[in-house]
This record gives C-alpha cells, structure tokens and sequence, in this order.
C-alpha cells in the first residue's frame, strides 16, 4: 500500500545560473518512511521537495514514485499532497471546503467527500471550525488545516514544506510530536523539508543532509550524530552543536592548547597533513584536574543552566571553527564565570576529519 | 492653567471648521452641476434659459415625458445598454485572462506585450478615429454595433489588463501551486482560486468598462450614421443643434443616463472590499 520514492541522480539548475541548486541527488525512500530533508537556507531542500511535487522542472535524472516515472508528469498527476510553508489555503473557502476541495475537483460523490472531511476534522480536532474561513482561525489551526486538506486525499506520498516554522516555539514541540504519530498511523511515505535539525532528529525515520544543492549524508538520526560522514553534518546535527577546531598533529597526537590528545592509529595512519580537524561534542568532555594527562585549560565565558543539565562556554587558546567551547558539565555545580577548568575530550567520543576534505577519517 | 492634553482622536475647534469646511466645499462642487441639471430638467424650457435664476419654476416631468415618448432617445438608450454591457463582458473576459497569464506565466513576448499596451494608451481618442474608421470599413462594420464594442474594447482592454495583471499579482502564488497539486491545471486555478479572490479588481474593471462606453461620444459619431443606431452619447447631440439648444430634452435625457451608470457602480461598490486574501498565506 505504501510507495516508495526515488531520486535518481536529479539536478536542477535555474535559468541563468550555472551551479545547480540540486546536483544529482541520489535517494531512495522506503515505502511508509519518513525521510527529513534538512540543511542550511539555500542548500536545495526545499527545491529537492518541489521537484518531487512537479512545482519544479527537473532538469537532468529522474524521478520515481513507486514504478511510475513522474519526472515530467503534473503535479495532478502525481498523486501527492503537501503541506505548504505558508499553509496556502483558499481564503474564500471554508475548512471543510479547503479540505475537500481536491475531491470535489476528482469528481468525487459528495458523500464521500463529506465522510472523508469529517474524518480528518475528527483527526486533527477540526470538528468545530469546518463551516470558518481561514482567515477566523489561529495559526495552529491553519497548519492542522493545511494537514487535513493533505489527509484527506489519501496520497501516495505527502510532502511537507517547513510546516512548523509559522507556529510559537510551544505549539511547534506539540505539532511535532502529532505529525510524526500520525505519519506513523497513517502508514504514508512522507517527505519532509525543514532547516531545524532537532525538527530533524525528532521526527525522521531518516534524515538526508544537504549542502550547497549536494546530499552529505543520508542515515537514521542517532547514526547521524555519532558517525557524522563529514565535518559539515557533524558541525549541522546537534544542539549545541559539535565542537570543531584545526590542530597540529605531532608523533601521533593533536596538539590542543599546549596538551597532547593522542589520535587512534588508524587515523594517523589515515593522516595525509600534519593538521587535523577535531569534533568532539558537548558531552564528550570530561572535566578533569590540572595536569592530568590530554587536559588542557578552558577560560569560563558563561554558563548555562537549564536545571537538568547545564552547558559552558569558554574559550581555548586554540583555532576552533566556532571562538567558543561548549561542553556539558552537571547541572548545580557549575564553575563561576571568568574561573579556568581543565577539559579532557572521552577517546571513544573524538571525531577526526580531514583538513582539506572535510571527510570523517577512522577513529578505531 | 492646566489644560487637558489632546488625546489622538480629538482636534482643535479651529482644525475642526477648517476641516468641515473644506469638505462641505468639496461636497458642494461636486454635487452642484449634477444638482442643477436635475433642477433644470424639471422646468419648462423657457424658464431654463431665462436669465432669472431659481430653484423651482413650474416643476413638472413633462420634459422626461417627451423625451422618452416624442424622440428616439428609447432606442439610444437601448442601443448603449447593449453597447456597453459586450463591451464590459467581452472587455473583461479577455483584460482577465491576459491579465492572468501576464501575472503568472513566462512566454516570449511578454514584456513586448506589456509595452504594447501601454503605448497603445498613449494615443489620443482623435487620432486614432480615422485609422479605425478606416478598419472598420474595410471589414463592414461602420453602422453597427459591433464596431463600437470593438473600438471601446480596444480603450478598455490595455488599462484593464495592466490593473488586473497588479491585482493577481497580490494573490499568493502559493494558492496556484496548492491549487496545481489539487489538481487543477491552469483554467481551473483561474476559475476557482484566482478569480473568486480577485472579485475587487474585477467590480472596478467591470465599471471601468462599462463606463468607456456609456458616455462615449467621439467613436458614436463617427462609426454610427442611421438615427436607430445612434448610442446615448450621439444622439443626445440631436438636442443640441448650433442655433437652438433643446436644454429641456438634453437635462432630463442626462438625469436619464446616469441612472444605470449609478447602478452599476452600485453593484461594482459591495464588491471593493480589502483583504480577500486575509488568511490564506502567513509568513
């Protein structure tokens, strides 16, 4: 019953540029899965899903969705359904007409119409607001429009365009947590676009990570996190996010601010320049005495307390990608502000990258 | 002394007379030939033309009487409903839907388009009457009907696109591309999305259109010659002969002739109401 979708090697390059905003993304999606796209502004997520929809010309490569070739059928004619950003619904009609407009235009019976808006207004808590306009709703509200509008055609695949990033923090968590659930329940193949990597991490089943219009790395979140395939999906997925910095190698260790940090032999082996690019993240730093061995000294900039945890910031006579170095430290108890510690980065935790390729280099 | 500050809503006395004033000057100007020529409709002719002034002499609807029973004013009148309502309806169907596929569609062309509108706007009426006329004649339109609604399309068409193109261009693109993924091509989004939420432009094209040519007079006379073909604006040129104007025929004919106008601005009006588009798009 579920369709799987597959990009094969499609790009897209707008009319007068010349670099692709897509460049031959490769991707399969499993049927009933839920894939997130995610990446910066401008790194081709959202041109990735408009393709998929037939809003966007493919330029070379295809597009598939289950055994069909829709990469130039109309979006009509591809038996999707998406969730816009700015939700786009017809202003001049009401919930219960926004919902089952694509049906009346199909030619379905208007009792099944109205059985299947009933259905998803009962879903999504809609029962009330089916004979408003949009405009007499709230922001939730609208998104759960939006949602139901794209439930109730029963697609083959829904596509979902940042639909979180017009509500209030608080709304967001709890819609979040709603559409993965009833992604789940529903049993369609959805793809989702946002640029909030937790929106990522939460909700996919998988998350593909593009940059500059090229897929970095494709795998399923916890996977993401600790084998990040590059310094940029590593620096990406992650709040706060990983520290990375450039040190000297010599005799088989990094050199970070005056201690030694002995690298696995298999990365030294790896090793082409006499630099390395570090990643360790947050919690992978352990606060230690002074002099212990691979510790180096961290001036306290702030420190944040959240109660369950508390992260530090502080800086490290060091050439880190970000000034700042956040670590996690427990929570009541945190040094003061201005005060040095000593950090030691957990071996098993420590990422390596290659300077000029920014590529993961073995760590064991 | 403690004076109460002004809250926003408040004026001074002065700023408020001068403010009335200024508005009932304007309300006065405005109003005043519309009045007077309702005024002298209802005298009789003599009384009209007499240097005596006054706001009532010998009131009475004979002047109406005889305009619409002893004159071909009926037939005139007659002549520019039909005249003006092709011209609203075929003038607003084709400034729709160019206007559409300029706000939305790429093709070749289109900036020429666009141009050639706006230039063709910049001809005055007078120089544009005899190559038309001649246009007309080859295609053996002159006399009817039929070149008067294309000659006033030709006026309305270019303006009504351009403000129709502006209009569509503030509805959301977004609603098109819902509109594409549920499944609608190109002549459905138009009809079911963009124009319901264009209903404002499209009141004021409509008016627009009509108007052209209701009171139009330079391309009447030219283009029609029998008197059952005359619209309004010709004929009422009948009233109003070198050396004795009919001024009893030509007021209560004018009073005549602005009653359907009113009406269609009536109906355009509850139209123009802002915000359609309110809640469809955030962000």
């Amino acid at each position: 019953m579920s369709t799987p979708v597959v990009f094969d090697a499609a790009s897209r390059v707008y009319p007068g540029s010349s670099t692709p905003a897509v460049d031959s993304l490769d991707l399969e999606i499993q049927p009933g899965e839920f894939l997130v796209l995610v990446g910066p502004s401008g790194c081709g997520k959202s041109t990735s899903l408009r393709m998929l929809a037939g809003l966007e010309d493919v330029t070379s490569g295809a597009i598939r969705i289950g055994d069909r070739d829709v990469t130039h059928l109309r979006p009509k004619d591809r038996d999707i359904a998406m969730v816009f950003q700015s939700y786009a619904l017809y202003p001049h009609l009401t919930v219960g007409e926004n919902m089952g407009f694509a049906l009346k235009i199909a030619g379905a019976p208007k009792s099944e119409i109205q059985a299947r808006v009933a259905d998803a207004a009962k879903v999504l808590d809609l029962e009330p607001y089916l004979d408003r306009k949009p405009k007499a709703l709230s922001g939730g509200q609208r998104q759960r429009v939006a949602m139901g509008r794209a439930i109730v055609r029963e697609p083959q695949v829904f596509l979902m365009d940042e639909p979180l990033s017009n509500l209030d923090a608080k709304l967001r968590v709890s819609t979040r947590t709603q559409i993965a659930a009833l992604q789940r329940r529903l049993g369609i193949t959805t793809v989702y676009v946002t640029h909030d990597q937790v929106e990522a991490m939460t909700m996919g089943d998988r998350v593909a990570v593009l940059k500059d219009g090229v897929l970095q790395q494709v795998a399923a979140p916890l996977e993401l996190y600790d084998r990040p395939a590059n310094a940029f999906v590593a620096g990406f997925i992650g709040s706060p996010a990983m520290n990375l910095g450039t040190f000297r190698v010599e005799d088989g260790a990094a050199l970070v601010a005056g201690a030694r940090v002995p690298l696995p032999r298999a990365t030294t082996a790896a090793l082409t320049e006499g630099e390395v690019v570090l990643g360790f993240r947050p919690e992978a730093l352990e606060m230690v005495p002074a002099g212990t061995e691979g510790a180096f000294p961290v001036e306290v900039l702030v420190a944040e307390e959240l109660g369950s945890e508390a992260f530090l910031y502080g800086t490290l006579a060091a050439e880190l990608k970000d000034p700042q170095l956040v670590a996690r430290v427990a929570p009541r108890s945190v040094p003061e502000k201005g005060s040095t510690v000593h950090f030691r980065i957990l071996p098993e935790r420590l990422h390596a990258f290659s300077v000029s390729t920014g590529e993961a280099l073995p760590t064991s | 002394m403690s004076r109460r500050p002004r809250g926003r809503e408040e004026r001074s006395i002065v700023a408020s007379i001068g403010l009335h004033a200024t508005l009932l000057g304007a309300v006065v100007i405005a109003l005043f030939p519309v009045v007077w020529v309702f005024l002298a409709s209802l005298k009789p002719k003599s009384a009209i033309q007499s240097s005596e002034i006054a706001l009532f002499d010998q009131p009475s609807l004979e002047n109406y009487r005889r305009v619409l029973l002893d004159t071909s004013f009926p037939t005139w009148f007659l002549n520019s409903v039909v005249v003006a309502l092709f011209t609203m309806a075929i003038g607003m169907a084709m400034s729709a839907t160019a206007g559409y596929a300029l706000s939305r569609f790429n093709f070749p062309g289109k900036r020429g388009l666009m141009w050639l509108f706006l230039i063709t706007q910049m001809f005055p009426v007078a120089i544009l009457i005899v190559p038309i006329y001649t246009i007309m004649a080859n295609l053996g339109l002159i006399d009817t009907k039929a070149s008067l609604v294309i000659a006033y399309c030709t006026v309305a068409v270019p303006f009504c696109t351009w403000m129709l193109r502006g209009y569509f261009d503030t509805i959301p693109r977004d609603l098109d591309e819902a509109a594409a993924i549920d499944g609608l091509g190109p002549f459905k989004t138009f009809w079911y999305v963009i124009l319901p939420l264009a209903r404002p432009g499209l009141a004021v094209t409509a008016f627009y259109t009509f108007l052209t040519a209701w009171g139009e007079v330079a391309y009447a006379i030219a283009f029609t010659l029998s008197d059952d073909k005359l619209t309004l604006g010709a004929g009422l040129q009948q009233f109003v002969p070198q050396f004795n104007p009919q001024w009893d025929l030509l007021t209560a004919g004018a009073v005549l002739i602005m009653l359907p106008a009113s009406l269609v601005f009536y109906f355009a009006q509850k139209h123009l109401v802002a915000g359609l588009t309110a809640g469809g798009t955030k962000g």
